[in-house]
């Protein structure tokens, strides 16, 4: 579940505007949710809310049933290992490769070895990418980039998975592959969150939409 | 909170190296200098422990020796009962030519000066000086003294060794603190964007801070080892060099300060640790 109440959003480096503005919104435990809006819109401030990657300004969010302002610093990794994301420029680990970039989360959280080579191998099947295993990313194509991304940020079955245009750099066919792939998760039991510019991709996957401009929510539902 | 089956709560980072602090922190540049920076610290606590040791040595030696002057008239009796006191190991007359010897360069040939008798006295270790004294005060004339101003010279001198070498010491850690802080943000600053992606991902503080402490820590453990390696062979050479002035045989190997030496490496990598720990923590915390 993610709440949003009376939310705002100021980049101090921004010269004072507001990048975000009375946002409130709720995302059911589960659910399927497009972010939609242009460019500049406030999709990625969003997510990057949804991920506590920022602080809102002002108001009030909850993700996963905690308040991360309320939490203590020491408790913020452990909410933030139930929270997948598939960051728009990908943000794969350059110096590790694919099935490292892949196993991080596992890595993370402490997974055997044993138990994660087989969870990563399967993982890297599941996105069409058992035979890069070893490759570098600067070796990966964008789409595969975008999938390894996307398996990165699935591995460890996170409660909420953000995906910030995950299918901006793929061709139709790859587009559906991944879109198939999110669908799975959610039909899994995940909260997805996908923020897109395209208007094709929830006609052709009808779910609630969330619609930005401006830093303001236009639409929900 | 839920976690993946095989996973285990407080199991810190794994894997081989995530942050690539190996790239990102490579080269000889921190070991070297902290292998300088040993090897000053080895020859600073060889220094203070050499110092201490031969003030320790002069010390004991002059303390074994005492002269007591008593007028000529005096001398068998003064003799007889220096000899029976329970601290003297031997007591001698020096002889009157000797005297005179000595004398000699700076009073010249002076053939009818009258001169004290002076007795030479050994004493056992540990010889009280106050009995001494007291039976000294006894014998009509006696007077006291101990060879003891110049050692105390030399003991001053060699108090004033241990302070510089603890001096040295205190600077010689705070430059390696420098070092590795301003290692530490180099690191920083190569993989900033990998340490905050695995911040977003969920790795806990004290993991990041703990990947970088322990490359820095065997940085410097390897460039401390490398500078006793250097410096242990020059010590060598130097305490065999002391033997003369050491007043005893079996100095060199025997005298050098190997704990305190030993303890170099640990010291330096925990020096590495705890600096980077602190400021690579420092740095997280301004991380949402």
């Amino acid at each position: 579940m993610v709440r949003f109440s009376g939310v705002g959003l100021c980049y101090p480096e921004g010269g004072g505007a507001w990048a975000l503005q009375g946002l409130d919104f709720l995302l059911p435990e589960g659910s399927f949710t497009w972010l939609l809006g242009p460019s500049g819109a406030g999709k990625t401030s969003v997510l990057g809310l949804m991920h506590l990657r920022l602080r809102p300004s002002i108001g009030r969010i909850e993700v996963l049933g905690h308040d991360p302002a309320g939490l203590p610093r020491a408790q913020l990794p452990a909410l933030r290992r139930r929270i997948g994301v598939v960051f728009q420029d990908y943000r794969l680990l350059p110096h590790l490769s694919a099935f490292e970039n892949v196993a991080l989360p596992l890595r993370i959280q402490g997974v055997t070895e044993a138990r994660l080579r087989a969870d990563v191998t399967e993982m890297l099947r599941w996105v069409g990418l058992a035979e890069r295993a070893e490759a570098a990313p600067a070796a990966l194509s964008g789409g595969e980039q975008q999938r390894l991304a996307l398996a990165r940020a699935v591995i460890a079955r996170p409660a909420l998975l953000v995906a910030d245009e995950p299918t901006g750099n793929l061709d139709a066919t790859q587009a559906r592959r991944v879109l198939s792939l999110l669908r799975e998760l959610h039909r899994l039991g995940t909260t997805v969150v996908v923020a897109t510019h395209s208007e094709a991709l929830p006609e052709e996957y009808p779910a609630p939409a969330l619609r930005l401009e401006g830093g303001r929510l236009l639409r929900h539902g | 909170m839920a976690r993946p089956k095989g996973a285990t709560a407080l199991r810190p980072l794994r894997g081989r190296d995530p942050l690539g602090l190996r790239r990102a922190l490579a080269g000889w540049l921190l070991p070297a200098l902290v292998g300088a920076m040993a090897l000053l610290a080895a020859l600073a606590i060889a220094g203070a422990a050499g110092a201490g040791r031969l003030a320790e040595r002069w010390e004991q030696a002059a303390a074994g020796q005492v002269i007591v002057q008593v007028p000529p008239a005096q001398a068998e009796a003064a003799l007889a009962r220096l000899r029976a006191l329970p601290g003297v190991a031997e007591a001698t007359v020096v002889a009157e030519d000797r005297l005179r010897a000595l004398l000699a360069p700076w009073l010249g040939e002076v053939p009818g000066l009258p001169l004290p008798v002076m007795i030479e006295l050994r004493l056992v270790e540990r010889a009280e000086e106050a009995a001494l004294r007291e039976a000294a005060a006894a014998i009509p004339g006696a007077q006291v003294e101990r060879r003891g101003e110049a050692v105390t010279q030399a003991l001053r001198v060699a108090e004033g060794v241990r302070g510089l070498a603890f001096v040295l010491l205190g600077i010689i850690a705070a430059v390696a603190v420098a070092l590795v802080a301003v290692a530490t943000r180099a690191g920083l600053a190569a993989r900033r964007e990998t340490i905050e992606i695995l911040h977003e991902l969920g790795a806990r503080d004290a993991d990041i801070a703990g990947r970088f402490a322990a490359r820095l820590a065997l940085l410097c453990a390897a460039g401390a080892l490398g500078g006793l390696a250097v410096a242990l062979p020059a010590l060598w050479l130097l305490a065999e060099a002391a033997i003369p002035v050491a007043l005893s045989r079996p100095a060199a190997a025997s005298d050098l300060p190997w704990a305190a030496l030993a303890l170099l490496p640990p010291a330096a990598a925990g020096i590495g640790w705890l600096t980077a720990r602190l400021a690579v923590g420092a740095w997280l915390r301004r991380l949402p």
